[in-house]
């Protein structure tokens, strides 16, 4: 049997005697992608932070592989203006890497234009692209995204979750996928996880779509498989505005 | 070299604002430039306590800015407010108690004055190595923490996620800024040391764009002002700390200047000019 990376024991996590989010089993294994959805509010970001070990459980065992490289890529990081921080040293941040490292990574995600740019001015798209292109640079062996293209265009958008897929085929990583953004992530995935305060249902993503709780949450029509638009490009745009029509 | 109490004077200032430019910088980029205030209004109660106690001051300062610094790090998890109003809370209420056991215990004489001025031009061939000494271990402790201090800086849950400890480093950071203010409280008092923490940084933010860039001017600044604040103080015979500290303000305020812009508009008339 293949050893998963993380795995999650009927885990609750609570506040203000308030349960956060309670009773979720999941595991990831290495080359594996296993998508959270549900609504807002539903403590999928909560259930994220257990699989990192952010949160330790009040209910339940989180257990993390020992020695696994954890890359992270998080909803929302604001940061302050006192902080002269440039693209090349935020990449840096947690560790140190090679330069060619660097600006393959970013290329990857399609900025690589931007090495030297200043964090704070890049816009909220060109961030996301940033916060993943460090999380790949990490070379992880489980890698969390949290809504990773939130704020991205619909064509980046695409061309991000190709990259995702790209990233399982190249470095073989386990990915604990978080959107609500139906359509587009679940054609891809291994495993879906439908979460409201609890597990609603759990299964490959096109026997979830059939599942009655998942239709009480979405909606029938929302079938992934079905509304997954292709945006098919005649040309490319290039990082510098120009378009390029060679293919 | 060093008989002479203005050669003195130099080594120690010079000391410390190497120390407190990269101290200072993570003060600025965490929002707690009141931190140094509030440790240095709780020395009080440190001072009192090693008067009555016949105790070393700089151990007892030393103790109690650590027990507060801890005990903010402790409110910062179990409260709601922000920092300013924790350290505001921190720095009034202990301020408070020493002064009431300054009353209680009416046999203490303390030099207020001396407290918040110190005096750079009295310093000892002691306190020398007290600065220089203390600053380097500092200094040391700094670097083997400042990659997970400066991830948690970013994103505390970015660091923790990826295998980093940045609370540890939290905790010595703050253990760092109170072992500062102890050891150069008697030597240049509160108004100095607080100043040299927050205003060298200030200015350096305008002229850099790395963090370590950041940190590095801000040590020079903080030099650049010593050197020519104590110059100046005696040639005006002015208090040699605020002095420094107008001085620094001085940089602070060049640094606002669109230097990128004149630098380019010269570059583009000497082109011309050819």
């Amino acid at each position: 049997m293949e050893k998963s990376l993380i795995e999650l024991n009927n885990c609750g996590v609570t506040r203000n005697q308030k349960w956060l989010v309670r009773g979720v089993t999941l595991k990831v294994s290495q080359g594996q992608i296993v998508t959270l959805i549900g609504p807002n509010g539903s403590g999928k970001s909560t259930t994220a932070k257990i699989a990192l070990g952010i949160l330790n459980p009040d209910e339940g065992t989180n257990f993390i592989k020992n020695d696994i490289k954890i890359s992270y890529v998080p909803q929302k990081i604001s940061i302050d203006w006192s902080l002269p921080l440039r693209v090349l040293d935020f990449m840096n941040i947690i560790e140190k890497h090679k330069i060619n490292e660097i600006t393959d990574a970013l290329t990857m995600t399609g900025i690589g234009h931007l090495l030297n740019r200043d964090v704070r001015n890049l816009s909220g798209g060109e961030f996301q692209r940033l916060l993943m292109a460090r999380a790949i640079a990490k070379n992880p062996n489980f890698l969390v995204l949290d809504e990773p293209v939130q704020g991205v265009d619909y064509p980046g958008e695409i061309a991000l979750y190709k990259t995702i897929q790209e990233i399982v085929k190249n470095i073989n990583c386990g990915i604990l996928l978080i959107s609500h953004n139906l359509h587009v992530v679940m054609s891809q995935t291994d495993h879906v996880i439908c979460l409201n305060g609890h597990v609603c249902c759990s299964g490959a993503p096109k026997s979830i779509v059939k599942e009655p709780e998942y239709i009480k949450l979405f909606g029938k029509n929302l079938d992934p498989t079905l509304t997954f638009y292709q945006h098919d490009h005649d040309h490319k745009h290039l990082p510098d505005g120009s378009i390029d029509q060679s293919h | 070299m060093f008989d002479d109490f203005l050669i003195r004077a130099f080594v120690a200032g010079i000391g410390l604002a190497i120390i407190t430019g990269p101290l200072g910088c993570f003060i600025v980029w965490r929002r707690l430039s009141y931190f140094g205030d509030t440790l240095a209004h709780s020395a009080l109660l440190g001072v009192v306590i090693a008067y009555a106690l016949s105790f070393n001051i700089v151990i007892s300062v030393f103790l109690i800015s650590g027990i507060i610094s801890l005990a903010l790090l402790y409110l910062q998890k179990k409260t709601y407010l922000p920092n300013d109003a924790l350290l505001g809370l921190l720095a009034h209420s202990v301020l408070a108690i020493g002064l009431v056991l300054l009353g209680i215990l009416s046999f203490i004489r303390i030099d207020l004055m001396g407290l918040l001025f110190g005096d750079i031009l009295s310093v000892n061939t002691t306190d020398l190595l007290i600065i220089w000494i203390g600053g380097c271990i500092v200094m040391v402790l700094l670097l083997l923490i400042w990659r997970p201090l400066f991830a948690g800086t970013v994103n505390l849950e970015l660091a923790k996620a990826e295998g980093l400890n940045p609370e540890f480093a939290n905790t010595i950071f703050t253990l760092l800024i109170a072992a500062v203010i102890a050891i150069s409280i008697k030597i240049v008092g509160i108004l100095l040391i607080t100043g040299l923490l927050i205003i060298p940084a200030s200015a350096s933010r305008n002229l850099s764009s790395t963090p370590v860039q950041m940190a590095v001017i801000a040590s020079i600044i903080g030099v650049i002002s010593v050197i020519f604040g104590l110059y100046s103080s005696l040639t005006w015979n002015s208090s040699t700390g605020p002095t420094i500290l107008s001085l620094s303000l001085g940089i602070f305020i060049l640094t606002l200047l669109p230097w990128k812009k004149l630098l380019k508009q010269k570059k583009e008339i000497d082109l011309s000019n050819k």
